[in-house]
């Protein structure tokens, strides 16, 4: 493994910017040039560039959907989230239509907003192609059926020119796929969900997305930071404040970003992803909420080694 | 975790100390417990004075929060004081800030909530 691709970041619901939203960056771009003048393209990116990245980027509004890129020829994808559609694109525009490609898809569990691309995901009616979607849950196959299905959408699953398969997994046991070995693991959240952590020969990734983390349950704490552990990157549903987590939104199936900081020291995490956002917050609150977890996570650290936090956004590529 | 308890212009201050993580969270609320059980319209208000408080997680912040939600059940006051910069800065990062009554200083609390 040597990169991973975030195609959908949000949490719940897909969203997208407003007129006014483009049209605040707009002003606070013009409000920090006062008035420069820039000779040459080049110039003008470079001062795009230093503007905050709540005025000069996004953190995007695509649901769910990471991409693991593996050394190998097959492909390991995260979640159907809206995101797949244009992960879907990429891999038309790079590989084509007449070279058929062999797609892995986990899926964390089978709320709409984790399988809504999947209909949007090309490579899926292109003949050749071979799709093998890997869950836990019994009603996997049945739930990516449903959703194409008569009055929900316009084209029945039957459709599909690629091969498509099942495998259904079971937590807590290694399955080696494709030169890595994955492992799901149950996670708290209404009708279930589940994290996996791939494991190639020299780095380790964890996702952990629409997952709610008790606090006063010990056992449950110590089997979330081994499943975690020495990861060189964790991605974690951080949705909500702990406040939130803890009162009104108690019992919704979420965490928030001062677990996930406390979660990844404890299992020695090397990064972790901020994920899942609320749909509500816009990019200044979720830059704010950025800069607030990196302050917690030094502020906390103590004789832990540093740990990288990050907040995910739509197109982001880390580097493994 | 047994917590020292003393009398103020009619406020029921209770001293914390240390650190209030994922291991010691349950003995603080083992100790807070019977002091919220009294925490009610008819008794004195109850305020964790975090004066000597070093770190505080997300456990033990589950506790003050369980803590909070018995008092304003029973109508009773509950509130903090005296936080320390750096615990000051985990009450804002959580948003605990916004949810749980905290006051800058013990006699300014008692200055509120006392009768």
């Amino acid at each position: 493994m040597n990169q991973v691709i975030f195609w959908g970041t949000r949490g719940s619901l897909p969203v997208a910017l407003s007129r006014n939203d483009v049209r605040e960056k707009v002003l606070a771009a013009l409000t920090a040039a006062n008035g420069k003048t820039f000779k040459t393209r080049s110039a003008l990116g470079e001062f795009v560039d230093s503007l905050p990245f709540s005025v000069a980027g996004t953190f995007g509004g695509n649901s769910a959907c990471v991409e693991i890129v593996h050394t190998g020829p097959e492909h390991f994808i995260c979640d159907m989230g809206s995101g797949a559609r244009p992960l879907g694109q990429a891999k038309i525009a790079r590989y084509g239509a007449p070279n058929p490609q062999t797609y892995h898809i986990f899926i964390s569990h089978l709320h709409w907003d984790h399988l809504m691309g999947f209909p949007y995901f090309a490579p899926m009616y292109i003949p050749g192609n071979r799709i093998v979607i890997h869950g836990c849950h019994k009603q996997l196959e049945e739930a990516f059926r449903m959703q194409m299905r008569s009055p929900s959408f316009p084209v029945d699953y039957s459709q599909a020119g690629a091969q498509i398969e099942f495998d259904l997994m079971t937590p807590n046991k290694a399955h080696f796929i494709a030169g890595i070995n994955v492992i799901p693991k149950l996670q708290l959240h209404l009708g279930d969900s589940y994290g996996y952590r791939f494991e190639s020969t020299n780095r380790t990734v964890v996702y952990s997305t629409d997952s709610e983390h008790k606090l006063e349950d010990l056992p449950a704490r110590q089997a979330c930071v081994d499943f975690f552990a020495k990861a060189d990157l964790v991605i974690f549903d951080a949705m909500y404040s702990l406040a939130e987590a803890v009162s009104v939104k108690a019992d919704w199936g979420h965490s928030s970003n001062v677990v996930a900081v406390e979660l990844c020291q404890a299992a020695q995490a090397k990064r972790v992803a901020l994920f899942h956002h609320e749909p509500m917050h816009d990019d200044r609150q979720l830059s704010r909420l950025l800069k607030e977890t990196q302050r917690l996570e030094q502020i906390t650290r103590g004789t832990h080694q540093p740990l990288e936090v990050i907040s995910a956004y739509d197109d982001l590529i880390i580097e493994l | 975790m047994i917590l020292s308890t003393r009398e103020q212009s009619g406020v029921l201050v209770v001293c914390v100390n240390g650190r209030l993580d994922h291991v010691t969270s349950e003995l603080f609320n083992s100790g807070l417990s019977p002091l919220i059980d009294r925490c009610s319209q008819e008794n004195p208000p109850v305020l964790l004075d975090f004066s000597n408080v070093d770190y505080i997680s997300s456990a033990g912040l589950r506790v003050l929060m369980m803590a909070s939600n018995r008092a304003k059940s029973q109508k009773g006051a509950f509130a903090i004081a005296a936080l320390k910069p750096l615990v000051q800065e985990i009450f804002a990062i959580s948003r605990f800030t916004l949810i749980m009554p905290c006051y800058i200083s013990v006699e300014t609390a008692c200055k509120v909530l006392g009768k």
